[in-house]
């Protein structure tokens, strides 16, 4: 239907990129953050019902009902989707996007002569079809269905190489020529290009990968709004493209490393292998019961959780330990690093969803500056994000990852399975300091006899 | 549309996109990442035009393929960050200020 004035049409595209601002403005404090993105959605319905408002549009049936399609298929997904899985569900929704991106503008390809158009065309096309094949290997890397640990075989870096040059060409071809063949030699180049980029990532790496795709589907995007001279998806776009730069550039840091280190690491070898050698060095060993009293009598305790906890199962667990300690009068705060979890900020949402109020969650520098008024910490999962080797040792793989200062604190219980060092496969010194005791066991279990033992006291 | 004015836009759009996101919370910052990943689900629009516009069966196919994954993208992004957001709670009782203790960012209301 064409019903809308072209002056009307691009009022409610602005309208709707004002919008997706609003939902990015949201998220700076918890607060505001669920109506932000109510409102980014409002704008995303209104950009669509105008669309069909704004334009003669054929097979508007057959358009509805794949959006009928696409709607039952994610909905169900999104709504039951676990917590721990949320990287997975990032990545898939990212890839998708990115996909259809490249889709469109392969169907532009016929109704555009405009070299600078055939450019976003090409531009469009090879990123989408990057961050879809990238989104699928990361996928898989993360359910685990293909090995965590860097792919990596001889060639690679040639291999690499190959299709990124093949890539170029092919784009400079179907500028030139227009020509579907081309065309569809440049997505599968792309597919191999994505693919290739996401085998050498580390498990522990993938979430930044995720964070880099997700700026590339934006530009992608971006790129589309310069095809079809569609404002909102330019600005959409645009919007994403420098979300995702910054996030990733924050986790980066916050790993103490530098994103081309983590996507292009593996190749110079001793990226994140460690060894996994048990020291026989003592420690003091410690029980549930003493553990208890330890909290039980503290004035502060912090605790700070690691991904071994939502392994373990054990979020509602220590959020009754929480509460217990704060019946006692004991002040209780959580310290999260902003790498804890398999994504950034994913910690918060794990202890979010059982029911720890989001003003106990402290970021990294405020609980730092709190450690030395702190009795007790409890580290519970977590090791190398509390390991001083990161200052200390120059020659350790984590050096340069900020910390959480735990030595700082009075005593610091660490709640461990075994003397096994952590994923960086690094020895932790703080592990032998006699201010520090070990509790081993399974996180959940260990932490379901501290909570019965501190409320026994 | 001219190219300047798409540059103009461009620029602009780059500017807010950094301001604006460098101001998220960082405890925030998984859900920054999945209603990023929302908005460009917008791509849908892209996806509607050009399904709209084609009656050849196989073009029309891919772009109703396009359609689909867009959607997915889009609609299944909104709902899972609203999924998470909504766990984000606050103290049960906000109304006492004497057992809420005030964020660092003076958000409490």
């Amino acid at each position: 239907m064409n019903i809308l004035s072209p002056e009307i049409t691009a009022l409610a595209y602005l309208v709707a990129a004002i919008c997706f601002i609003l939902a990015l403005k949201g998220l700076s404090s918890p607060q505001s953050a669920r109506r932000g993105n109510l409102i980014g959605a409002a704008g995303a319905v209104l950009a669509v019902v105008t669309v069909f408002l704004s334009m003669e549009l054929d097979n508007i049936l057959l358009i509805v009902a794949a959006i009928l399609v696409g709607s039952a298929v994610a909905v169900p997904i999104a709504r039951r989707v676990q917590m721990t899985q949320m990287p997975q569900l990032v990545a898939l929704f990212n890839g998708v996007g990115g996909g259809a991106a490249a889709l469109v503008a392969v169907l532009e390809l016929g109704h555009n002569e405009d070299v600078w158009v055939r450019i976003a065309i090409v531009f469009t096309m090879l990123v989408g079809a990057v961050s879809f094949a990238g989104s699928a290997v990361t996928v898989l890397k993360l359910q685990e269905l293909i090995t965590t640990r860097p792919i990596l075989f001889p060639g690679l870096p040639v291999a690499m190489g190959v299709a990124l040059l093949a890539s170029l060409a092919a784009c400079a071809l179907v500028v030139i020529t227009g020509s579907w063949t081309w065309a569809i030699a440049l997505l599968l180049l792309g597919l191999v290009a994505g693919v290739l980029l996401v085998l050498p990532v580390g498990g522990a790496d993938v979430p930044i990968v995720i964070s880099l795709l997700n700026a590339f589907t934006g530009l992608a995007v971006a790129a589309s709004g310069v095809v079809l001279g569609n404002v909102l998806l330019l600005v959409a776009g645009t919007l994403v493209g420098a979300s995702g730069t910054i996030l990733t550039q924050a986790m980066a840091k916050a790993m103490g490393r530098s994103v081309s280190g983590i996507m292009f690491g593996a190749f110079r070898g001793g990226s994140t292998a460690g060894s996994t050698a048990v020291s026989d060095r003592p420690v003091r060993s410690s029980s549930a019961e003493d553990v208890a009293v330890q909290l039980g009598y503290a004035q502060r305790v912090v605790i700070v959780p690691g991904y071994g906890l939502a392994v373990a199962q054990g979020q509602h667990t220590i959020a009754e330990l929480a509460s217990a300690l704060e019946e006692r009068g004991v002040d209780v705060t959580f310290g999260i690093h902003p790498v804890a979890g398999r994504m950034p900020g994913h910690m918060n949402v794990l202890l979010a969803e059982a029911n720890v109020p989001y003003e106990l969650l402290k970021e990294l520098d405020e609980v730092n500056a709190e450690f030395a008024h702190t009795d007790v910490v409890l580290v519970v999962g977590a090791n190398d994000v509390v390991n001083p080797a990161a200052k200390t040792s120059a020659g350790s793989p984590i050096y340069g990852m900020p910390i959480l200062e735990v030595g700082q604190a009075g005593q610091v219980v660490f709640l461990k399975r075994s003397m096994r060092p952590g994923f960086a496969g690094i020895e932790n010194e703080l592990l032998y300091d006699p201010k520090t005791a070990l509790l081993f066991g399974d996180a959940k279990a260990s932490l379901t006899q501290v909570l019965g033992a501190v409320k026994a006291l | 549309m001219d190219a300047v004015t798409l540059l103009t836009v461009v620029v602009l759009a780059v500017f807010v996109g950094f301001e604006v996101v460098s101001k998220v919370t960082s405890k925030l910052h998984t859900p920054l990442m999945s209603g990023a990943n929302a908005i460009h689900g917008i791509i849908l629009i892209g996806a509607i035009i050009v399904a709209g516009q084609t009656n050849d069966p196989l073009l029309l196919t891919v772009a109703l393929i396009a359609v689909v994954l867009a959607t997915a993208n889009l609609v299944g992004g909104f709902v899972v960050t609203d999924r998470m957001l909504e766990m984000f709670r606050g103290r049960r009782k906000p109304t006492s200020a004497a057992t809420a203790p005030v964020s660092p960012e003076g958000d409490v209301k």
